[in-house]
């Protein structure tokens, strides 16, 4: 079993910074707006470097995602920045009509995603926003799951045509992937090969789910950590795989049970092989204030609830 | 014969296929589509300029984006008799398998057409975007759109005025179709926007009114002299003031007709008031 370990930890809406402010530097044809949130979303180095390509819209994210899709038929790439809440629910029919149905070349970057957004609450967590930009016909989502894969993955998607929606988050946790990774659109990473059960995680969730296997493996129970960063378009191949070498899962992610990953992959194993599967996810619920740890506690959304579950689901087997 | 003769040929052709369109799938929106049929006309055949050929990024020419996708009939009736696609394909509208969808879509690939529309307020906030890219690539050629004035209604055109204001957005032209109508009836019983040229100018828009909205030669005035206020640091708003269902007698003036298709016996009365000119397709 691999051992994975860290010596620093950021925020993955850090990476997306970088990662905007390195396609500054080599894409010109990249565009950033904000909606009056530029030093939460870390857009700071692509402003300074590049004035002239960054459009600052104001509190008015409804007319930044039509700005977007605009700035396309000119040829640009652009990437919006919000959080993730006024990212998607709040824009749901731009995105749809402007951005998806019109097929532009749009990126919604989109942070302080789930409820480790902490003491801001309810109105700010969003745990419906995976579900909302899966069911758009041609969009892919990814969720990355730390500073460097986040990175990795804005500056893949510039290459990518086509709308993506690219979700992190606010709170600083371990940086275990490699900062030299190579982010490919629709491919899980195997963190560990198992036998007994699949995890597969995603965003957040996938330090929580290599802390678990470890303690797993404790136990003697082998566990197969496969992050899916992108959840559409699902690695299906991948999930298969494992799960006929496993005969059970666990998914984990810090978004509803209702239209995440763990549906996704539902829907693929009742079509192709199915198993026994627990979500880590919230039950159609609301967040609430509090520090990330004690909201991560409280809604079942870290290593020990990784436990559990796999228990569960073993048993079922 | 006057020098117009060529456009007011086209418009008369254009007003027989929207009515037929939309009688032939008994559905569609012939009002709003017959009201804007001599500004559509005119601005594809005097004011603006474009390619023959349809680019999608529009670079070198001026764009048009239609905001009230719901005209989509006069739309297209114009697209096709500009070349953009054949005249034949307008007997598809609606149906299954078309690009000529209810509502205006790039999703079928349909030459002229830039963005879905259908869901209204959104228009606006495209074009800027597309007028930005413009500055960007050094493009000196125009935005146009078209809106409804009942759809100013929808809030999130009131973000993009604000921000055209704000950001000085003075390559685009957007006109709204300022007949007065909406489903529920007037817009002043529905929901009265009080003074819209007082808005406009408030926003920072540089605003002008073209009274008679079905006259070509008032539009095509009107226009040039829209575009001469471009470049000067502030966007241009056209009230145009049509009369929804214009050149169809018992279409014209009410919001009855907004989408409604005429039976037989309509058509037919219809088609008597506009003799064909350019051909049926």
């Amino acid at each position: 079993m691999k051992k994975y370990t860290y010596t620093e930890k950021k925020d993955t809406r850090s990476g997306f910074g970088a990662g905007l402010a390195e396609l500054g530097r080599t894409n010109d044809k990249v565009v950033a707006l904000c909606a009056d949130l530029t030093p939460s979303l870390k857009m700071g180095d692509f402003i300074k470097e590049n004035p002239e390509r960054f459009f600052q819209i104001g509190i008015a994210e409804a007319n930044m995602m039509g700005i977007a899709a605009g700035l396309t038929i000119g040829g640009y790439i652009p990437f919006t920045g919000t959080f993730a809440n006024f990212s998607t629910g709040r824009v749901y029919d731009q995105i749809r009509q402007s951005i998806a149905y019109s097929g532009k070349n749009v990126k919604i970057c989109a942070s302080h995603a789930g409820v480790t957004l902490g003491e801001d609450g309810a109105t700010h967590q969003i745990l419906e926003d995976i579900g909302l930009m899966k069911m758009l016909p041609g969009m892919t989502v990814i969720n990355p799951c730390d500073y460097n894969q986040t990175k990795a993955a804005t500056i893949a998607i510039a290459e990518h045509e086509g709308p993506v929606y690219l979700r992190f988050g606010r709170p600083s946790i371990p940086i275990f992937t490699p900062a030299d990774q190579k982010f490919e659109i629709g491919k899980a990473v195997m963190f560990n090969e198992g036998t007994d059960v699949t995890i597969i995680a995603t965003g957040h969730l996938v330090w929580e789910a290599i802390q678990a296997g470890e303690a797993l493996a404790e136990k003697g129970i082998s566990a197969e950590i496969i992050n899916i960063h992108t959840i559409k378009p699902l690695d299906e191949e991948a999930i298969l795989k494992s799960v006929a070498k496993t005969g059970c899962v666990v998914t984990c992610e810090e978004h509803n049970y209702l239209g995440g990953l763990g549906e996704s992959v539902s829907g693929l194993l009742a079509t192709k092989l199915p198993a026994p599967q627990e979500f880590v996810a919230t039950m159609d619920t609301f967040g609430e204030s509090g520090t990330p740890a004690q909201l991560m506690d409280k809604y079942g959304l870290n290593s020990a609830a990784i436990i559990e579950k796999v228990e569960k689901v073993m048993a079922r087997k | 014969m006057s020098s117009k003769q060529p456009l007011n040929d086209l418009v008369v052709q254009v007003r027989r296929d929207i009515v037929r369109m939309v009688h032939k799938v008994n559905s569609g929106h012939p009002g709003g589509s017959l009201g804007c049929t001599e500004f559509l006309v005119a601005l594809y055949n005097e004011i603006m300029e474009v390619k023959e050929e349809f680019e999608m990024d529009g670079i070198g020419e001026d764009l048009f984006f239609l905001s009230n996708g719901h005209i989509s009939p006069v739309f297209y009736s114009v697209l096709a008799r500009k070349g953009y696609f054949p005249v034949e394909e307008l007997g598809t509208f609606r149906l299954i398998n078309s690009r000529l969808q209810g509502h205006p879509t790039t999703h079928e690939g349909l030459p002229g057409v830039r963005i879905a529309s259908g869901s209204l307020g959104q228009g606006m906030s495209v074009a800027l975007g597309a007028a930005q890219a413009k500055k960007l690539n050094k493009d000196t050629h125009l935005v146009y759109t078209l809106h409804g004035d009942g759809e100013l209604q929808e809030g999130q055109n009131w973000e993009a005025i604000m921000y055209a204001g704000a950001k000085k957005v003075d390559n685009l032209i957007s006109t709204i179709d300022y007949n007065g109508q909406q489903i529920d009836g007037s817009t002043k019983e529905v929901l009265d926007m009080g003074d819209l040229r007082a808005k406009f100018e408030a926003f920072g828009w540089d605003v002008l009114d073209i009274e008679k909205g079905n006259d070509l030669d008032a539009i095509i005035s009107g226009m040039s002299e829209a575009k001469a206020k471009t470049g000067k640091g502030k966007p241009v708003c056209v009230l145009l003031h049509t009369v929804m269902g214009h050149g169809v007698d018992f279409m014209m003036g009410t919001h009855e007709w907004h989408g409604k298709a005429p039976n037989d016996e309509q058509l037919a009365s219809a088609l008597a008031q506009n003799a064909e000119t350019l051909g049926d397709y």
